[in-house]
């Protein structure tokens, strides 16, 4: 029978959503191989290995294919020795095998300085200081979105401020985070609570307004009042959203944190990245950011599957994750 | 729904037996339970104000089953949640037990067509909750839920989530949730709505042997009539725009009700009637419809009849 690939909000065969899952990760790095091993698809530039008689030329030099073509072309017109190279691409594009040893060196390299910190210890930074910007963040962006969302006078009184405010740029803020808070990871906390905080008030709220009403009123006739209308409607049957929203909120301070890392001293795997692009070590750079992007997805693997136990009656969870 | 073709005269639906009125009889000699005066609702303000209820009175006795039907847009539901305390009334009063109803309370249990049982809760945690927030313990809000379960044969389910059972065994879980905090009445604004036509059946029969054995009386809000008719002892028929009490019927099908009474002839002359009076008022717009029908232009070739 033929296979329709193409069908509107229907559901599709496990097989067929394993085969496509990996291809959106199996896809781009075949990419990513084409243009690394593949010497006649871009690579640009050619790795001298010889520099014959061409004077300024050293081996491992990079230079452009048309201008190594020129001296090779100079060189035989004066029967000299030829330079040797072969097609390479530009420094900031290495392949995968240098990134994926560099995934491995990177941890079993010692700090250049004495001062400076092993790869793990600039993730664990930079993972704390991830964590305690979305606690603080979530403190206060829960309960007051929660509380927007249920009652009117709430909403009426935070979120058009709110609405206003989350337009303001976090990093905007760095500079006068440093005169508050010092140097170290208080103004880079900062950041991350800015840059979350609004967006957590206002989505929260959201998702409490669409608690289905039919439900709070079946407690009222049910007697249910007051707080306890909250603690024991309201926030359970908002709390599997509630949880999918942490998680993109979540994510959402993931992308601050580079920024926030910048602030002040900078630190973290922002310190590690801009030192080894400082020497030119790309695949580490690579591998840095690529590290971020694993440790992401592996927490929201991780709390989506906890997800699923923790709301087991929750449709949409089942369905999505 | 077809006009009823009556071979013989079915007799008048006010013609009751002596069985049947002495029933009454006792209804009636038992205390009002629920008193509605001069209820009014109207909805939007100044020149886009409508009425959607109009001097509605009548009075509802303990254990009593009420009907209440009407055509769509008679303000039914409007009612229901009225007299649950889920909306404000413009003006009028309803008094339960003589004192004036101001909100939501627990004297008052709802059904909803929707089901709105709670979906973090398993069906035994869904009818401990009334019992629980109004102040009873753990052990004996379980014990009571496990009791109210079995009433309406749904032990088995008491740990399984409402999205794990079928149309029906919600409803049931509805009703016994709102049984549990023993209401004096109990609203059901078209409860069985959204349920197929067996499940129905079994589900009115269902709600008939709940309500012999139990101290509540109920307020049954349909736009089914055989519904209205097999159930209620009395039913109130309202009209549409604005919503108006037309008629208090008293049903003359003796009790207990069975499905064969259907085609007994004070269930047919009873139906007659509700069909007169819903129809009659309906006529105008029901016109319109009709017009529009016959306007729809024949696009099949002209030899090929379906009728």
């Amino acid at each position: 029978m033929k296979t329709r690939w193409l069908q509107v909000l229907k559901p599709i065969a496990p097989r067929t959503q394993l085969v496509f899952g990996s291809m959106s990760f199996v896809l781009p790095i075949l990419l990513w191989c084409l243009v690394s091993y593949v010497p006649f698809v871009w690579h640009p530039q050619i790795l001298i290995t010889q520099p014959g008689s061409v004077e300024y030329l050293e081996p491992g030099m990079r230079m452009n294919r048309q201008a190594f073509e020129d001296e090779v072309a100079d060189a035989g017109n004066d029967d000299k020795a030829l330079p040797e190279g072969y097609p390479a691409n530009p420094i900031y594009l290495p392949a995968p095998h240098e990134v994926a040893m560099a995934l491995y060196t990177a941890f079993t390299t010692p700090p250049v300085s004495q001062d400076g910190q092993w790869l793990h210890q600039s993730l664990w930074h930079s993972i704390q200081i991830i964590f305690w910007g979305f606690v603080i963040s979530s403190a206060i962006g829960v309960p007051l979105g929660v509380l927007c969302g249920t009652f009117g006078i709430f909403s009426r009184l935070n979120e058009p401020f709110i609405e206003f405010f989350r337009y303001l740029p976090a990093p905007a803020f760095g500079a006068l985070a440093v005169a508050i808070l010092g140097i170290y990871d208080g103004p880079k906390i900062t950041i991350i609570v800015i840059g979350t905080l609004f967006q957590q008030v206002l989505i929260i709220a959201n998702t409490t307004r669409k608690l289905d009403v039919a439900l709070v009123e079946a407690a009222l006739t049910l007697g249910t009042r007051n707080a306890k209308l909250l603690t024991r409607v309201v926030i359970p049957g908002i709390l599997p959203d509630l949880y999918r929203d942490q998680r993109i909120l979540l994510g959402w301070a993931w992308t601050y944190l580079i920024v926030a890392e910048l602030i002040g001293t900078t630190s973290g795997i922002t310190w590690f990245i801009t030192l080894q692009a400082r020497y030119q070590h790309f695949a580490n750079v690579y591998a840095a950011i690529m590290m971020i992007g694993i440790i992401g997805l592996g927490i929201d693997m991780v709390l989506a599957l906890l997800g699923r136990w923790l709301f087991p009656w929750d449709r949409s969870l089942a369905k999505t994750a | 729904m077809n006009q009823i073709v009556t071979p013989v005269s079915l007799g008048s639906y006010r013609d009751q037996t002596a069985e049947v009125r002495a029933r009454f009889d006792r209804l009636k000699a038992r205390e009002v339970i629920l008193d509605v005066r001069n209820l009014c609702k109207l909805f939007g303000s100044g020149k886009k104000t409508t009425t959607a209820l109009n001097d509605i009175n009548f009075r509802t006795h303990r254990r009593e089953f009420l009907c209440v039907v009407g055509p769509s847009g008679c303000g039914k539901s409007t009612l229901a949640r009225i007299l649950a305390g889920l909306e404000e009334q413009t003006s009028g009063e309803v008094l339960l037990t003589g004192k004036p109803v101001t909100g939501p309370g627990s004297d008052r249990g709802m059904v909803f067509q929707g089901y709105t049982l709670f979906p973090w809760l398993t069906v035994k945690k869904n009818v401990m909750f009334g019992l629980e927030v109004n102040g009873r313990g753990r052990h004996e809000s379980e014990q009571q839920a496990l009791q109210w379960l079995q009433l309406v044969g749904l032990e088995k389910f008491a740990d399984a989530y409402p999205h794990q059972l079928s149309g029906g065994m919600k409803q049931r879980v509805a009703i016994v949730r709102a049984l549990a905090i023993q209401p004096r009445i109990l609203l059901m604004d078209e409860p069985f709505g959204a349920l197929d036509a067996q499940t129905r059946c079994r589900m009115q029969a269902h709600l008939l042997e709940i309500w012999r054995k139990i101290d509540v009386t109920i307020v049954f809000i349909t736009h089914d009539l055989e519904e209205a008719i097999f159930l209620a002892d009395r039913i109130l028929v309202l009209c549409a725009h604005p919503g108006e009490v037309q008629e208090l019927i008293e049903v003359p099908v003796p009790r207990p009700r069975s499905a064969a009474q259907f085609i007994s002839p004070t269930f047919l002359a009873t139906k007659a009637r509700l069909e007169e009076l819903i129809h009659s008022k309906a006529h105008d717009e029901d016109d319109e419809e009709a017009e529009t029908y016959s306007m729809v232009t024949r696009l099949t070739q002209v030899a090929d009849n379906v009728e």
